[in-house]
């Protein structure tokens, strides 16, 4: 059996087939950086998710140090139970307070943990204590809107 | 009375017919898999399948693709700038491309492109009784014509979907980022914080490769099955394009349905 110039052409487009996959793979998903080799569940408790959804981004100082797992409703105590994945590599002390923030004004949620001081880390399994709940715009605007009404009319 | 007797009459030999085709198709497939094996035996069959569906299609897949993905890009800016999130075109071209276009556009020009073909070698090797001669000679022809068309295109499919969304999102990238002047960074990183390997890339592929084994034994069979005639040929290819395309999009709707439930 000889080599041909067909079994060149049929390389050719395999090669490029399996490049074009390999494209879509790292340069166009996220293959490279979502994935984080070893995780720690943390949990926290929260009044209110608002729109946090599962696999959404953990981040601290801006950077994604994890994923939400699962969340799930406590019926004893009525309050929202996140579970999320956090890389190993990073610890975080025990005050570390976890809220759920919002990326741009129409872009999705996440929960920022914005660290403490404590000397001591946070185990895997432990419950964060100290949360902040989602802001829900509607909450915010009728806030807003009693105190205007409050204050009384306008002094001219 | 007799109209109606008619008429129930042909109904029932239709439905009957078409039973019948079903039945044999489905024996088709299978007795195509048994004898499969012997194609991985015999590779240089097989190239020459991959070439004749594969790398004879890189042209109108490629060309195909970038016009799309030009498209998209125009279009997408279009609506996207009156919500002032231009930088989430790429979000839009890529998910649009890897999730549903890539597979199912792919899989309609593949369709027509290399199924029709392969209907039409196999449709007209019956009606001039080469299979039949094959079949004298102990040579099967399943084996020797059949399976290697098929798993031809079953392997050419997703590799040319794969390269139908890649030119897509360079297309997109074009008219986003080198014409209009979509910021670069956000283009590419708004696209890979949003489209998941597992989610959108990896169930893409999943689709082309159904799409690839469902049009590639509607055309293999078509062949086969084919009237032995020039009418007859015709006719199948026809029927092998047809059916390829409403396959696709019913396909699609299901495994759609499938992949992105959590919607």
């Amino acid at each position: 059996m000889n080599r041909t110039v067909l079994d060149l052409w049929v390389g050719f487009f395999v090669a490029i087939g399996i490049a074009a996959l390999l494209f879509l793979a790292l340069k166009v998903g996220n293959l490279s950086s979502a994935n984080f080799a070893e995780t720690y569940v943390l949990q926290a408790k929260f009044d209110n998710i608002g729109g946090l959804k599962v696999r959404g981004p953990v981040k601290s100082a801006g950077v994604v140090v994890g994923r939400v797992a699962n969340i799930h409703f406590d019926p004893a105590t009525y309050e929202a139970v996140v579970s999320m994945n956090v890389d190993t590599r990073y610890r975080f002390p025990k005050d570390t307070f976890a809220s759920i923030l919002t990326s741009g004004l129409l872009g999705e949620q996440y929960i920022g943990l914005d660290v403490g001081g404590d000397e001591k880390m946070l185990k895997p399994g432990d419950v964060i204590a100290k949360t902040q709940s989602a802001v829900v715009l509607e909450k915010l605007i009728s806030q807003f809107l009693f105190n205007k009404a409050s204050e009384g009319p306008e002094k001219k | 009375m007799d109209k109606v007797q008619g008429f129930l009459v042909g109904l029932g030999s239709r439905v009957t017919d078409r039973l019948w085709r079903l039945g044999f198709a489905a024996r088709f497939f299978v007795m195509l898999l048994v004898y499969s094996g012997q194609t991985f035996l015999r590779p240089h069959l097989l190239l020459r399948e991959i070439w004749f569906s594969g790398v004879l299609s890189l042209i109108i897949i490629l060309v195909s693709g970038l016009f799309v993905g030009l498209v998209l890009g125009l279009q997408g800016y279009d609506t996207l700038q009156r919500y002032g999130s231009s930088e989430a075109l790429g979000v839009l071209v890529a998910l649009s491309l890897v999730r549903e276009l890539g597979p199912v556009v792919a899989g309609l020009l593949f369709a027509s492109r290399a199924g029709s073909a392969v209907t039409a070698e196999i449709g007209l090797m019956k009606a001039t009784e080469q299979l039949k001669a094959m079949d004298m000679m102990a040579v099967n022809p399943l084996a020797r014509v059949v399976a290697p068309r098929f798993w031809g295109g079953v392997i050419s499919m997703p590799l040319l979907a794969a390269l139908f969304s890649m030119m897509g999102v360079f297309g997109g990238y074009l008219i986003g980022v080198v014409f209009i002047g979509v910021d670069e960074g956000a283009f590419w990183s708004q696209m890979q914080s949003s489209v998941d390997f597992r989610e959108d890339v990896l169930n893409g592929i999943i689709k082309s490769f159904v799409f690839g084994i469902a049009v590639s034994l509607i055309a293999v069979f078509e062949g086969y099955d084919s009237i032995p005639t020039a009418e007859g040929v015709s006719r199948a290819i026809t029927r092998t394009v047809v059916t390829s395309a409403l396959a696709i999009l019913a396909l699609d709707f299901v495994l759609t349905s499938f992949m992105f439930r959590s919607l």
